[in-house]
């Protein structure tokens, strides 16, 4: 495929513990091309960010391939050339702590250009423009982590993720911990940076109404697995997993045009399982309201329902679901 | 009309810290008329919790200090009360379920422990044992928990999250309060989870009656629950009007920027959001708290603080630009 950035195939992360095998992620496979941004969506213990630190390399997966530009890169971080790690960035949720509260904020943003030799003249300068950029004032390089708000804090995390110059950019929930009116400030900067520098995003989240804003295409993850893809307005407007369907309905609007949008009143019952005990079959029988005999056999396989729209739910591939919905 | 149940007048609240006095509350009022849920919608930092832990009086002081300001509840002010009446208005008369249960729960005592309890403690009339035991179960399975009996005798870490606020809920309704204060019940929860709690309180409220005060920074949550809405930007009440026209029209510049800041649905992208954060209470800025961010301000906004005004019908608003007509109901 041209401009692909990132391809992700069958990827697996298990963890080992006492109480049993956690199945983190289980055979995820999706791409990001050039410029896009893909939203990857799912509640707390889904796997998202697994997935998220299995790319940055900060897990090593236990099977599944991970190509870069075309490239075979699965292994660790560790393992990694520079060239890289100077290429794929993470921004974490809590700029509390992803910052190290010990160093001023010039000692943080330097630390990528020394390692990657980026500086060419003075790199005080370089650190002021990179605060520019985030439109943070230049004295800000003498102050500390703590004395700045969450939503000043998060700029630098980002800066810091931009002075590499990456091509694709790991935002792991980047606004959750943030009041709304400094999101919307921050989404539309990280816009803005994707147009200017020809960014990747691949955006974690468990937030689907900012995903309709932001995201290229949209993919809804379950104990593991991917359970839909598509492109954002096709995924909006034509919802086809139980599982994707029961999360829009339940999410609070505040318009009415908004209440339209959302499919019939699905009634989200029950919680997500452990990974550590996957229900057999498909793994969201336990909740699904349309569950029929085959879904607590067989784990469905992913199908194209239509052109960019990957679903994995025995009712779609049945050609059940469209009549349904 | 009657009284209301819950009536807070210019409420002053500051606390004196190493580096000075953080004058947090500025004014706040705020009615709770019999019956109804009223929501309470503002950012990180502004004020809600510390206003509701004033009601209760459960504001640690030092540091904190209330200045000014009567609550009243069922035309009684709060802040006369003696102790044990205030312990009485506690849990029988309000009584308020918090944003983290994990928080909230005592890991080293049984769910069943934590439940008796509050339900002892709080009972009108005096109870057996095996009569508390019967209500606590009841009170288990009115939050639709599966199997009360091994919930009754299980602990908090054996629960997930969404259970857990449960249990909380459980345990905030059991002593059947005239007012329930709801702080952020849903905000550690998933979508999912989240939308089966709120379905959960609002049948319960419903059932039992309760007037209900909630807590939330989303106001697509407090859109879901309340049936007027109070809008707080840095310790001031902004803006206050029924559920409907709230939406449908907002007024105060903070009410619409917030609004147009959060994610819609419909797509078509972010608003700018407002410029600016919220201000250092340790010298937090003259006359209207928002002039700094304001894109209306004027001399007058600094010099003088907007007193909340009624518009029309139960619409509030706190705002020079709206009493001088530059910003119109639609």
């Amino acid at each position: 495929m041209p401009n692909e950035i990132l391809n992700v195939v069958a990827l697996q992360k298990f963890f080992f513990t006492t109480q049993g095998t956690v199945r983190a992620v289980d055979r995820v496979s999706f791409s990001i091309t050039e410029n896009e941004t893909l939203g990857l969506v799912g509640e707390s213990g889904s796997g998202k960010s697994t997935v998220a630190y299995t790319v940055v390399g900060i897990y090593a997966p236990t099977d599944g391939k991970i190509y870069f530009r075309g490239e075979d890169r699965s292994q660790p971080v560790a393992k990694r050339p520079k060239s890289l790690k100077r290429a794929i960035q993470i921004v974490f949720q809590d700029p509390g702590t992803s910052l190290n509260p010990r160093r001023t904020i010039k000692q943080i943003l330097e630390l990528p250009l020394k390692v990657h030799h980026l500086t060419a003249g003075d790199r005080k300068l370089e650190v002021a423009n990179l605060l520019r950029r985030v439109e943070l004032p230049a004295d800000y390089m003498y102050k500390s982590p703590h004395m700045l708000g969450g939503g000043e804090r998060q700029m630098v995390a980002i800066a810091r993720a931009l002075a590499t110059e990456p091509k694709l950019i790991i935002l792991d929930e980047p606004t959750s911990a943030l009041d709304v009116s400094i999101q919307a400030k921050i989404i539309n900067m990280l816009i803005k940076f994707q147009e200017e520098m020809n960014l990747s995003y691949l955006f974690i989240t468990h937030d689907l109404s900012l995903m309709r804003n932001v995201a290229t295409r949209v993919a809804i993850m379950y104990l593991g697995k991917i359970c839909e893809v598509a492109y954002t307005a096709e995924f909006f407007r034509n919802p086809l997993h139980p599982y994707t369907k029961m999360l829009l309905s339940s999410i609070p609007v505040v318009l009415e045009e908004e209440e339209e949008l959302k499919p019939t009143k699905v009634i989200s019952k029950g919680e997500i399982p452990s990974p550590v005990n996957v229900p057999p079959g498909c793994s969201f029988h336990t909740r699904c309201p349309v569950r029929k005999e085959i879904c607590m056999q067989a784990d469905p396989e992913m199908v194209e329902a239509s052109e960019g729209h990957f679903v994995r739910c025995h009712l779609v591939s049945g050609q059940e679901a469209v009549a349904s919905s | 009309m009657p009284a209301p149940l819950l009536k807070i007048e210019d409420l002053h609240v500051e606390f004196k810290v190493y580096e000075g006095v953080l004058r947090v509350l500025n004014g706040v009022q705020l009615i709770v008329n019999p019956g109804e849920r009223v929501g309470l919608v503002g950012e990180a930092g502004c004020g809600k919790t510390t206003t509701m832990k004033c009601i209760l009086q459960i504001l640690p002081s030092p540091p904190s200090r209330t200045t000014e300001g009567r609550i009243f509840f069922n035309e009684r002010d709060i802040r006369q009360m003696k102790a044990h009446e205030i312990q009485d208005v506690r849990g029988k008369g309000i009584s308020m379920i918090f944003q983290d249960p994990t928080a909230a729960l005592n890991p080293v005592f049984s769910i069943g422990d934590q439940l008796t309890t509050v339900i002892r403690c709080n009972s009108r009339t005096t109870l057996s044992k095996k009569g508390i035991h019967q209500r606590a179960i009841t009170a288990l399975r009115e939050v639709q928990l599966p199997d009360p009996n091994r919930i009754f005798d299980g602990y908090p870490i054996q629960l997930s999250g969404g259970m857990r606020q449960r249990v909380c809920i459980a345990m905030a309704l059991a002593t059947e309060p005239e007012l329930l204060i709801a702080d952020e019940p849903t905000t550690s929860l998933d979508v999912t989870i989240q939308d089966q709690i709120l379905r959960l309180l609002n049948e319960l409220v419903d059932e039992h009656g309760t007037s209900v005060i909630f807590i939330t920074h989303s106001l697509g949550v407090v859109r879901e629950m309340a049936d007027r809405v109070y809008v707080m930007y840095a310790g001031c009440i902004v803006e206050g009007a029924e559920k409907s026209e709230l939406f449908s029209d907002p007024l105060h510049p903070y009410t619409r920027g917030l609004m147009s800041a959060v994610p819609k649905l419909t797509g078509g992208g972010i608003a700018e959001g407002i410029p600016g954060r919220i201000p250092d209470y340790l010298d937090p800025p003259s006359g209207c708290r928002f002039h700094p961010r304001c894109p209306y301000a004027t001399e007058e906004c600094k010099a003088e603080r907007p007193e909340l005004t009624r518009i029309r019908g139960s619409h509030e608003v706190a705002c020079f630009a709206v009493e001088r007509g530059e910003i119109n109901a639609q």
